[in-house]
């Protein structure tokens, strides 16, 4: 009984599919394409096991199983760039994501009208200027000895220009300093937008009830963001280890490099430009597992703590 | 009570509206900088009296840039993986969220997950790179191209925007004879137009803004992007990038003036996308 019911079920899946039959074709690229880019690499990282050389090719490479995993470990390289990364990543997770929610906060408050829409239109717009000009305005239009905004205020204030390029101790402070520039403003978009939602008869009746303007944002505004502000949380965790490359790339130097190599820009670099493919996949490797491991723990914190995650 | 409550409001409103005017002005400020020492003369630059606005007003820098080769291929080249790429982008992701939208499509699970995974785990450098050179894309600008042809966080958007269109519609267009493709082409994306208009955006800028891939696979001088010329003129470069560092001109209004060029662009596509992107990033962070 129960197997005819089965031939049934799976008679009309046939059918229903060959109904839609365009439908399936038309995913065939995009599953070829998946395969072919993001699996087939991910599939790749078993070069980590091997000493791969390039004219032996994958197949022909010896396995070497966890050689370079253990070398890795032990190199004075690897520990000052886990730190950088752990370091830069943590600055950017406290004050990065912090800033979108006060500056949201702020515009929320002042109406609907131009200034509003010009406040935004200003704030938005660095988002959207590569890390190549910001790095290069930042470099030459702030932090320039001779010419840099912030020098030629300190030199008005009476003090001596600061060569910020190639102190090492304000690196890492001008990274997370930049990233905060240019994406404070549009990470406000998406709380505005869940703030927006929230009913204004809420907050008449906590106006009715005496709740000032700083209550009303402690238990009306700020809870209804929770959830988003939760899911944003979740998705910088699960990214904490992969800081972008574009971001450090442009601030390097001879003097910064020390404390701001990060993975990314070491696998290029001891990777592509040196040749030592199987060595620099075991780092990426070894950084996808923490990065994991964040992405995991965190959703587990989260869920225990207020029934929000992220799957 | 009452009077009281809302003079506080005023106060707290009064003062955050100057804190944002003040935020603004600070956040424009080096951007007006680079404008002004863009059209300056080199003595003004070298003795620090250009500030906001242009002294000793002149072209020269923009005509120097666009007179040389590597810069002008360099343009083109970031042109044309701007429009290309983003139309391959938007076709691809299309083709794949449109029938991942449908409810009469079975396997919606499995490939939704495919996607997802690949958004946590993102394909590694190396190995990509390998795989990229072995299908001997390297050097060629296809190489930025086709190995990026799907977002994952722009197919979540563009399909919970898909999701969005009755289902109705889709079938009376099926009954009078209407094919798939023809559906999502002469349906679908018309009444997606927010949503298209968004990610040609988020693409498009990814596209003209993206440093690492270019780094990575176009190494040859004449498939050098905008933003690679850029970055070696920034790291000081600037005279052997041009070869002809004139003595009117002062490196740093070189710099300035690529910095506008590869600017102008984003400049001119924001206001008309500006209105639909904050509906577009909304969407992306939905939960499914």
């Amino acid at each position: 009984m129960k197997g005819k019911k089965d031939a049934v079920h799976k008679k009309q899946m046939f059918q229903d599919i060959r109904r839609h039959k365009a439908l399936y074709i038309m995913v065939i690229p995009g599953v070829i394409y998946f395969i072919i880019f993001k699996y087939i690499p991910l599939l790749g990282n078993i070069i980590a096991f091997q000493d791969y050389d390039i004219f032996d090719g994958f197949w022909a490479s010896k396995f070497v199983g966890l050689k370079h995993f253990k070398i890795l470990f032990q190199y004075r390289d690897f520990q000052r760039i886990l730190g950088n990364t752990l370091i830069i990543s943590f600055y950017d997770l406290i004050f990065g994501f912090t800033a979108p929610l006060i500056l949201a906060l702020l515009i929320n408050e002042i109406g609907n009208g131009v200034f509003k829409k010009v406040v935004q239109q200003v704030v938005y717009l660095p988002h959207f200027l590569s890390w190549t000009i910001m790095g290069g305005i930042v470099i030459t239009q702030l932090l320039s000895p001779s010419q840099g905004l912030i020098n030629l205020l300190l030199q008005k204030l009476g003090y001596e220009p600061i060569y910020f390029m190639i102190q090492p101790q304000y690196a890492r402070a001008i990274v997370v300093l930049s990233g905060i520039w240019r994406d404070t403003g549009y990470g406000t978009v998406v709380y505005l937008a869940a703030m927006t939602a929230v009913s204004p008869s809420l907050y008449e009746a906590a106006a009715l009830d005496g709740a000032g303007k700083f209550k009303q944002l402690l238990y009306i505004t700020l809870p209804s963001i929770v959830p988003i502000v939760i899911t944003l949380f979740l998705i910088r965790i699960g990214h904490f280890m992969d800081f972008g490359f574009e971001r450090i790339w442009v601030f390097s130097n001879a003097s910064t490099t020390p404390v701001l190599e990060t993975f990314d820009t070491y696998i290029y670099k001891a990777g592509i430009l040196e040749g030592r493919f199987s060595y620099t996949t075991a780092i990426g490797v070894f950084k996808s597992i923490v990065g994991f491991i964040f992405l995991f723990f965190g959703n587990k914190l989260s869920r225990k703590f207020t029934g929000e995650g992220l799957y | 009570m009452k009077i009281k409550v809302s003079t506080g409001r005023k106060v707290y409103i009064v003062v955050s509206s100057l804190f944002l005017a003040g935020l603004c002005i600070v956040m424009m400020m080096p951007l007006v900088k680079v404008v002004a020492e863009s059209f300056s003369e080199r003595t003004y630059i070298e003795n620090n009296q250009v500030l906001f606005w242009p002294k000793g007003f002149n072209l020269d820098a923009y005509k120097s840039i666009f007179s040389n080769p590597r810069i002008t291929i360099a343009f083109k080249n970031s042109v044309f993986i701007t429009v290309v790429g983003t139309l391959v982008n938007l076709f691809m992701t299309a083709l794949l969220a449109y029938p991942l939208s449908r409810p009469e499509f079975r396997f919606r699970k499995p490939l939704l997950l495919m996607v997802t995974i690949t958004m946590i785990f993102s394909a590694p450098m190396i190995p990509s790179y390998l795989l990229i050179k072995g299908l001997g894309l390297d050097n060629t600008l296809w190489a930025v191209i086709i190995p990026g042809a799907i977002s994952g966080y722009n197919f979540h958007i563009m399909r919970s925007f898909f999701i969005g269109i009755p289902s109705e519609l889709i079938d009376s267009a099926r009954i009078d004879g209407c094919s798939e493709m023809g559906i999502l082409f002469r349906i679908v994306i018309p009444l997606s137009k927010a949503v298209m208009a968004t990610l040609t955006l988020f693409y498009g800028v990814s596209h003209w803004n993206s440093l690492q891939q270019p780094l990575i696979y176009l190494r040859d001088a004449k498939k050098h992007t905008l933003q690679i010329i850029l970055y070696k003129i920034l790291q000081d470069d600037v005279v052997d990038m041009l070869g002809t560092a004139g003595v009117t001109i002062s490196p740093i209004t070189i710099k300035m003036a690529t910095i506008v060029v590869a600017t102008v662009p984003i400049l001119i596509v924001y206001p008309f996308l500006q209105k639909h992107f904050a509906k577009g990033a909304t969407l992306g962070s939905v939960k499914e």
